[in-house]
């Protein structure tokens, strides 16, 4: 892990220095060779510190909340009045980096208002030199989008310092009162989804955040749905329209759709073509076992479920033509309690779940390469994990506040936060990372 | 009862479904019931008297229109009436065994009775999951009957997993509630006649 951390961020700096003559906005200052080993200290986050400046105030607390929860760094509050405060006022290439070196910070992020947008200026403390300088096109603040185009540049922010962007501008579709509910990845951005009157179980993105499959939930029975965001358009997936039909999954391409269908010979996965309204096909034979909640590596090559063939539901994976079922995460028969809602993460190194611990669902982590697992919860119930963008924080639902909400754990640090603060909410699903507006 | 209420919109409606999903072509039979395919062997302890047990004093001159009313509510309610399941189990307890015997009788001499079986489950395990198990009892059930001699398209399954609890508290009294098999008459269901 640390081995791994320490080439990507050397292969980075590496990159980055090579490419900087070709950016034409881009004024990034080749970082010298030296110091790279100070600042990707294994466990140590750098500290940063949001300059204030006039306006931009929302944009300014939409980065420092998205650099916060991005967990990489130790973000430094300046107080409105603080001294630092005004000594930074100045801005620019005058910032007073030795009163910011007293602070510990590493870095600093100057947010300055520049037409319809900011320029965002990433300035290295240590270094004394402004290492990255980027022109960003805000909507006005309230406007449809402003949030969102914040959050993009917060995410290239991370990947300035950090060398892999942040997760801020993303989505999660989840189900609250049978009604599909959206939220951005900071709590922002609240909103109903779905139709009046419409019920609502297990949404899943489609690859590209354009469009979201879930099940129409009926008298029992339930259609796959798959929604264009923008137009609301819906189809209905091919093989979804009779018996009752759950789990939809994207493929990483976003062509096909594996979902789970439940009939009078049990619930298998099936997995059809959405892209040409086709072909479905049956990739599980159960018989006196159960097969559900398929999930595409990110290869597409390989899919994670859940079986119970073995009795209690646990984590299996087959190539994506159904063959070579076999077991994914180890259990001991007997023993491990049933698991459940595998999500394969985006690196394509994990699979997270949930699994019953002394009968209270727990969120673990496969270790794709090592099949082994890791316990990453343990107050209250925790269950339905959702990889964020960045495959490396996870969204679950926890009652650990009384009631069923949604919260966010970083997997590396442990850290949690609570997300949504509704009657109850379930059955998260991340969207992957919107890169460009819409 | 008002679960069993007989609905024509319905009816059709799953007419229709089981003749798109069964594997056989179910034979629509809306009004005139023919009797079943089979004789049907009716292991129904219940004797064969025409006068069964509900008529309460037997006034001369009632309505026969109103004692078929009665009756088939009657049946109806027996139709209807909930078996449970044991914590992430579809056996059919050994104790509902008479209950779903009784249920066969029934759709034994009432040729045209077709049902659904919804499948529930507890508010424990995962909510997907609980879809599949929901799918399982209802199955198990089904499979049941059609050992009784029901025919297989007569029947249909539907699970509503943990979605329809009937009772909300966080107990295992309110738990054993909620593991259960509902029955719903969906066509057939007039002019009933007890086994």
């Amino acid at each position: 892990m640390t081995f791994r951390f320490t080439t990507r961020c050397l292969t980075l700096a590496l990159v980055a220095g090579a490419a900087a003559p070709l950016a034409a906005q881009d004024t990034l200052q080749p970082p010298d060779g030296v110091r790279i080993g100070i600042e990707y200290r294994p466990g140590v986050r750098p500290a940063i510190v949001i300059l204030p400046g006039r306006g931009l105030d929302s944009a300014r607390a939409i980065l420092t909340r998205d650099l916060d929860y991005s967990d990489r760094f130790e973000v430094i509050a300046l107080a409105p009045g603080d001294s630092a405060a005004l000594a930074a006022n100045t801005g620019g290439r005058t910032v007073n980096y030795a009163l910011f070196r007293t602070l510990g910070a590493e870095y600093a992020l100057e947010v300055v208002a520049d037409g319809p947008g900011a320029t965002l200026r990433l300035h290295d403390i240590a270094g004394g030199v402004v290492r990255r300088e980027q022109r960003y096109t805000f909507p006005a603040p309230f406007d449809v989008g402003f949030r969102m185009a914040v959050h993009r540049a917060g995410d290239e922010v991370v990947r300035w310092i950090t060398g892999t962007p942040g997760y801020a501008a993303s989505q999660l579709l989840f189900v609250a009162d049978r009604k599909l509910y959206r939220v951005d990845s900071d709590g922002g951005g609240f909103a109903q989804v779905s139709a009046p009157g419409e019920e609502v179980l297990s949404p899943a993105w489609s690859p590209d955040g354009r469009r979201f499959a879930y099940t129409r939930f009926g008298a029992g029975t339930g259609s796959i749905v798959v929604q264009t965001m923008a137009s609301g358009q819906k189809a209905i997936a091919p093989g979804t329209s009779v018996a009752l039909n759950i789990t939809p999954a994207f493929s990483p391409d976003g062509r096909l759709l594996a979902f789970a269908r439940s009939g009078e010979d049990g619930t298998d996965v099936y997995v059809a073509d959405v892209a040409q309204n086709c072909c479905v096909q049956r990739l599980t034979v159960g018989r006196y076992a159960d097969n559900l909640s398929p999930t595409f590596a990110p290869d597409g090559r390989r899919i994670a479920f859940v079986s119970t063939r073995a009795g209690t539901p646990q984590i299996y994976v087959m190539a994506a033509d159904g063959t070579d079922q076999e077991l994914f995460a180890p259990f001991d028969f007997g023993a491990t309690g049933p698991s459940n809602a595998p999500e394969w993460s985006p690196d394509g190194a994990s699979v997270v779940f949930h699994r019953d611990v002394s009968r209270a669902p727990q969120v673990f982590v496969l270790d794709v390469a090592a099949r082994r697992v890791r316990q990453l919860t343990s107050a209250g119930r925790n269950e339905d994990p959702t990889w964020a963008p960045d495959g490396r924080h996870i969204a679950f639902v926890s009652d650990r506040s009384g009631r069923r909400q949604l919260w966010v754990i970083d997997s590396v640090t442990g850290r949690i936060r609570q997300l949504t603060f509704l009657g109850q909410a379930r059955l998260p699903a991340w969207s992957r990372r919107f890169t460009d507006p819409g | 009862m008002s679960v069993a209420t007989f609905r024509s919109s319905i009816t059709l409606l799953t007419v229709l479904a089981v003749a798109a999903c069964g594997g056989k072509p179910a034979p629509e039979e809306p009004a005139p019931q023919p009797a079943p395919t089979q004789p049907a062997p009716t292991p129904a302890p219940a004797p064969t008297q025409p006068a069964p047990t509900p008529a309460p004093a037997p006034t001369p001159a009632e309505d026969p229109a109103a004692v078929a009313a009665r009756t088939t509510a009657a049946v109806l309610a027996e139709v209807g009436a909930v078996v449970h399941f044991d914590f992430d189990k579809w056996d059919i307890r050994p104790e509902d065994r008479a209950t779903l015997d009784r249920k066969a009788a029934i759709l034994g001499v009432n040729g045209g009775l077709r049902i659904r079986i919804s499948g529930h489950a507890d508010e424990r395990g995962s909510d997907e999951y609980n879809l599949a198990l929901g799918n399982r009892r209802a199955a198990a059930v089904k499979t049941y009957l059609g050992n009784k001699g029901i025919d297989a398209s007569r029947v249909e399954v539907v699970s509503y997993g943990e979605e329809r609890p009937v009772s909300m508290g966080h107990d295992e009294s309110s738990w054993f509630e909620n593991r259960r098999a509902e029955f719903e008459a969906t066509a057939g269901a007039m002019n009933l006649r007890l086994p």
